[in-house]
């Protein structure tokens, strides 16, 4: 890779600061970031790493819901959100391998909004709040396509904050080599309705299912969602698997999540 | 019972001790002093032809030593292939040059075409970004069908038509095959493609280039199957340097699977730039860098059709095949689906005719050679899903048809009607002992059990045999290969009575510093701890051809015990002289040399040391010293076979397909360590369901690499496999060789395939899915999803 | 930058840029060249290493990220008089090597596991093993070694 400094700031505001100079891009657990550095495919001056921040780190029940520091790594999420959101804790033990969720962050994974992504489908299901060092942004604002956000030049995710659903449940249907989600599904019920989020299938990244949310809402079983199809169009195809195969996967996959919620 | 540390005994690896504690020492890990790293710059695109290449701005970049394009290297041979086919209308084939570094075009993404040398490997990498090549793109030749029909647009210009050669196998008998089929009650058809693999050694490939200029001998360091045919290849072919002056290393390697049989340009292209600076030049291949530079595996069309009786009789079997060679020939490119696979057409069975077409093509892809296997399980898959499609057609039993058309035991030598002879085998032996493995009878209430969980089970048999051990240069001489392939070792008894074995296998998994000391252990009945086995260093061993096609133990072992009698004979000289007795009265048993019918002995270690303590001796009759080479050149090709069974549960919300047992009969003849052998079946297994359910190269039509990394080239991870059972129990030994040893290396690669895919098919067929005949590896979910809708 | 760290309980230092990975670090400035790297997009883990006792991939790690912490590498892993421990005994007691190149990463992985569940299941174990890949061995010994060294019977794993 190219060369460039890393900085280790201790506190947010530094990390800001650290973050204003020119060419300067954050470094949450490295996952994606550094392999993409390798193959020169992005080039930063400087890195700002994310990692030594305390007060970006760790779960904790608060009273809008469960509160994830957004430098908090996958392997810890798994193990202190299952208490508290079980599905969530399902979905952060099931990215990548352990080693790579020792590293990487819910943060980084938020702010880099791959397509095939896990964390993005929980937050929009969720109905999540990205909390970054200057604002709050509703989830369903913060995704803007592939690997866009609502995220500002400089702007850092400080932490996620999830409402707790009444029920829940993640189905993942991994891409056979990356391991990615070739379709994920995350389905979760709220007093007020229920919320279906789609990674992996869509070509402008994680999005809701709409149509299987009213039926879910009405009627909580997976019966609920059988005769519904969703189009192909707007999916993604690639040798993995067609627009039709991922379509039909959703409906496979948001079927199961419900019996599994 | 096996002796401790013997033939038979499953003795842990001695060399697991250095691998498992960081000790290993591949050729990555060496650095030596003073070294410069290099870099390649590769085509971006897949054809192109080069205007010009500017490197004046790449020189000037910090730590930048040197760049080198093929303009270096228009003084030098060229890469050959190390067999030469002939067409069927007799014409020789054509051979296309292989530059070291790509000259006037580039052919393939990834071809490299300059090359960059500084202090550090990321100066280098800066200093190839800024080398400024014009390359005129050209239309990219990717699909085979496509290469042979558009003479127009040539990988090589002097290759009209992208055709290598033509092959037809055995020509003198494609009238009669033609005729059976005219006659032929019924006729099973199948087209199918045998998937382009990427070999995937764990460990990437490694060069370093070390020219001393005071002696003006080269050593080379890299990650080789069998640096004496590098060696070779460099001195012989490629840049004339005289074998005496250069040494080849081939350290610790990581797996090789076929992938490091060959020179690679990279190797070269180290040397000479170790020259030009005067100091050690390393070369890492990075993983990415190795999708587009290893050599591929497999990549065949084929069409294959089986002519039988209604009652399933095997009458005749034609195959009409595409096999893409890529973008150059690599060394072994043009036998592996010649020689390698039109050979092993008959099988198991008795099939009277059988005529074989294979047509090689050039295309713009990264070039194909022989990977586990290598031509056997092309054969063997085209071979076994033919049959299953016959038996269904037929509705005759998978089981009942092929032992309807086995080989009877009685029957060897047999010989085939694609050019060899079988030895000796017992192919009803090894299916009995998988249908027992296999509870057939519980298979029912399994797929029952299945089904209420929603899953679809099925059942897949195969067959197997190949021909390895590789291989009676006598023969292939004759079919046009350009080395021999017999084996050599050389022991060395030191004096205080422990041994040297240098031998011409390598070893890079197979476990030979283990195996190899048993098998001398046994044989001088000595310790198998004072035995050591030395292998990878051309300086060191006379000579060998290395370590593929499962030949290692069948041939180099072979060379070892040729040694050994010469050891023996030679230490009952030493004993006659010792023990004043006549030499036709000495007898060697359990490492003492006795008089018959006497306790007058000597041991091992009392013979060793008198050899190099000679006082005393008949300097006329009897030389000191106690060190004896063989070269052990096979009489035939040894041939493994087996049966394999593959259940699976397929998801049919999904296209997800589990593999939740697996089982393994094979004969391998004898067996000298078990565990070993069992480990090599695991492997074999796993590749095999790789490339059924997971692996595939894949291009777009513009010859880019989709599938350039593990993002979407999917490896077998442990969860993708079951644990296994494997079975060696049938043993025929091999007739020809003095340890009736086969060969068990690609044993797995070979029969798994076609057990996966027959027993998904099966699965679906079972549900109700009839018009599902075949469906093209990798069986990825979205591929079964999709065949079932139809 | 001068970087340090504890490397097998040591404190260890080698000059670095900011580029410098963790796996580099070890291999070029401190000559451990028992980690290995089979792949450049973190997915082969055959430079796993613990990093505070945590495995983690250290060709995606950087060197100066991990400054000050501890490092264990497959040469800290034998026994204080260089017997090999528990687990890189099971490795050759079931044949759960051959070429040796991935191992390193395997017997990180498995101990990193063995920590975090001295009991693991079969399918607890391929799926923990699930981000380090091995070529030679179908995984087959490596799972029974990994058993074998958590206590389990291994025969129960699979008929030979």
């Amino acid at each position: 890779m190219h060369n460039f400094d890393l900085v280790k700031p201790s506190s947010v505001a530094e990390a800001v600061a650290a973050l204003g100079s020119e060419g300067a891009q954050a470094l949450s657990g490295g996952q994606t970031l550094l392999p993409s550095m390798k193959q020169r495919l992005a080039a930063p001056e400087r890195l700002v790493s994310l990692t030594d921040i305390a007060e970006m780190k760790g779960v904790c029940r608060g009273e809008e819901g469960l509160v994830v520091g957004a430098a908090t790594p996958h392997g810890v999420v798994a193990r202190e959100a299952k208490a508290h959101y079980p599905a969530l804790a399902w979905l952060a033990g099931e990215i990548g391998d352990p080693s790579v969720r020792a590293r990487g962050t819910i943060g980084g994974s938020l702010a880099n909004n791959d397509p095939a992504a896990c964390y993005p489908a929980a937050a929009l299901a969720s109905g999540a709040t990205i909390v970054t060092d200057r604002r709050e942004i509703a989830a369903g604002d913060f995704f803007q396509g592939l690997f866009t956000t609502a995220l500002e030049e400089g702007e850092i995710v400080t932490s996620v904050r999830f409402p707790l659903p009444e029920r829940a449940a993640y189905m993942k249907f991994a891409q056979p080599a990356s391991r990615f989600a070739l379709v994920g599904v995350f389905v979760a019920q709220f007093a007020d309705g229920v919320r279906v989020a789609v990674t992996g299938a869509g070509e402008d990244g994680v999005f809701r299912w709409t149509e299987a949310e009213g039926a879910l809402s009405a009627d909580f079983r997976p019966e609920a969602v059988e005769g519904l199809s969703l189009s192909a169009e707007g999916l993604l195809g690639d040798l993995h698997g067609t627009p039709a195969y991922r379509a039909h996967l959703v409906k496979v996959l948001t079927k199961r999540a419900v019996a599994a919620a | 019972m096996p002796k401790d540390g013997g033939i038979g005994a499953s003795t842990l690896r001695r060399e697991d001790i250095r691998f498992l504690t960081g000790k290993g020492r591949y050729t990555a890990d060496i650095s030596l002093r003073g070294q410069a790293h290099a870099c390649f710059l590769r085509s971006e695109v897949a054809h192109g032809r080069i205007r010009s290449i500017d490197t004046s701005a790449a020189e000037e970049m910090p730590g930048v030593l040197a760049v080198l394009t093929g303009e270096d290297f228009t003084e030098v041979g060229g890469n050959p292939t190390g067999w030469l086919v002939q067409s069927r209308n007799g014409a020789t084939m054509k051979e296309p040059k292989r530059p070291v570094l790509a000259h006037g075009k580039v052919r393939h993404v990834g071809d490299a075409y300059a090359m960059v040398v500084a202090e550090t490997y990321e100066q280098a990498k800066d200093a190839c970004e800024a080398i400024e090549a014009d390359i005129e793109e050209l239309p990219a030749i990717v699909d085979m069908a496509q290469a042979v029909a558009d003479s127009s647009n040539r990988v090589h210009d002097e290759i009209e038509d992208n055709v290598v050669f033509d092959w037809g196998w055995i020509e003198e008998n494609r009238a009669a095959v033609d005729a059976a089929f005219e006659t032929a009650p019924h006729v099973t058809t199948l087209e199918l493609v045998n998937n382009r693999l990427s070999p995937n050694a764990m460990e990437p490939r490694a060069s370093i280039g070390d020219f001393d200029s005071g002696t003006g001998d080269y050593k080379l360091y890299t990650t080789s199957q069998n640096p004496h045919l590098t060696r070779l290849l460099i001195s012989a072919f490629v840049m004339g340097i005289p074998e005496n002056k250069l040494t080849v290393i081939a350290p610790d390697v990581g797996g090789g699977f076929g992938s490091k049989i060959y020179h690679y340009g990279e190797e070269a292209a180290v040397l000479a730039a170790s020259k030009r600076l005067n100091r050690p030049v390393k070369w890492v291949c990075d993983r990415s860098e190795a999708f587009l530079s290893d050599a591929h595996g497999r990549d065949h069309v084929t069409k294959i059709q089986l002519a039988t009786d209604r009652e399933g009789n095997f009458l005749a079997l034609r195959t009409e095949t595409l096999a893409n060679m890529g973008a150059y020939l690599s060394n072994f490119a043009t036998c592996t689906p010649t020689f390698l696979h039109g050979t092993l057409m008959a099988g198991p069975y008795r099939t009277p005719l059988v005529y074989v077409n294979v047509k090689a093509v050039l295309t713009n892809t990264v070039p194909v050679d022989a990977y586990r296997g290598a031509g056997r399980p092309e054969a063997t898959y085209s071979l076994e899903r033919v049959i299953d499609k016959a038996a269904d057609e037929l509705g005759i039993d998978p089981w009942e048809i092929r032992r309807r058309n086995f080989i009877d035991p009685g029957a060897f030598p047999y010989t085939t009607p694609v050019g060899l002879v079988y030895d000796t085998g017992n192919y009803h032996a090894t299916m009995d002992k998988l249908r027992e493995l296999s509870d057939v009878a519980g298979f029912e209430a399994r797929a029952e059990e299945s089904r209420q969980r929603g899953k679809l089970r099925g059942f897949g048999l195969s067959t197997w045999i190949e021909a390895c051990g590789i291989a009676p240069s006598n023969l292939v001489g004759v079919l046009g290969c350009r080395v021999g392939l017999y084996d050599a070792a050389t022991i060395r008894v030191n004096a205080t009575g422990n041994i040297s074995v240098l031998v011409g296998a390598h070893s890079h998994g197979q476990g030979h510093e283990t195996v190899f000391a048993q098998l001398i252990a046994e044989k001088l009945g000595v310790d198998a701890n004072s035995v050591e086995i030395v292998h990878g260093d051309t300086s060191k061993i006379p000579f060998g051809m290395g370590t593929y096609g499962s030949r290692s133990l069948a041939v180099c072992g072979s060379a070892m015990m040729k040694a050994a009698d010469k050891i023996i004979d030679k230490g009952k000289k030493i004993a006659a002289h010792m023990l004043e007795a006549a030499e036709g009265d000495i007898e060697f048993t359990d490492g003492s040399f006795s008089v018959a019918g006497t306790d007058r002995q000597k041991s091992f270690a009392e013979i060793a040391f008198s050899a190099y303590v000679p006082h005393n001796y008949p300097l006329e009759t009897l030389e000191p010293g106690l060190e004896e080479t063989a070269f052990y050149d096979p009489a035939n090709f040894t041939y493994p076979a087996g049966a394999y069974g593959c259940e699976v549960e397929v998801d049919p919300e999904t296209g997800g397909v589990d593999i939740v047992r697996f089982t393994c009969a094979d004969d391998f003849g004898n067996v000298i360590n078990p565990m070993i052998v069992q480990g090599q079946v695991h492997g074999g297994v796993a590749q095999g369901i790789g490339q059924a359910l997971l692996e595939g190269v894949v291009y777009n039509e513009d010859g880019q690499l989709l599938t350039g990394s593990y993002m979407d080239y999917a490896m077998p991870r442990a969860d993708d496999v079951p644990s296994f059972t494997v079975d060696h129990s049938c043993v025929t030994p091999c007739t020809h060789n003095p340890l009736g040893a086969k060969g068990c290396g690609e044993a797995g690669a070979i029969g798994t395939p076609p057990a996966v895919v027959n027993a998904v098919v099966d699965a679906l067929r079972r549900a109700g899915h009839d018009h599902i005949t075949h469906i093209d590896m990798p069986l990825t979910p979205s591929r079964v999803w999709t065949a079932m809708q139809g | 930058m001068k970087v340090t760290m504890t490397v097998n309980g040591r404190p260890m230092s080698a000059e670095t840029e900011g580029r410098t990975l963790l796996s580099s670090f070890l291999r070029e400035g401190l000559g451990l060249t028992g980690t290995h790297v089979g792949c450049d997009t973190t997915q082969c883990g055959a430079c796993t290493v613990h990093v505070d006792g945590e495995p983690v991939k250290s060709c995606t790690v950087l060197a100066q990220d991990v400054a000050g912490k501890s490092v264990t590498t497959i040469e800290g892993m034998a026994n204080k008089d260089g017997s090999l421990s528990v687990i890189q005994q099971a490795f050759q007691d079931h044949h759960g090597l051959q070429c040796g190149f991935c191992t390193p990463g395997m017997v990180m992985i498995s101990a990193a596991l063995l920590n975090e569940k001295p009991n693991p299941t079969e399918e607890e174990v391929r799926h923990y093993l699930k981000g380090n890949i091995c070529r030679c061995t179908g995984y087959h010994n490596i799972v029974k070694a990994v058993m074998a060294a958590a206590g389990a019977d291994s025969r129960k794993l699979a008929a030979e």
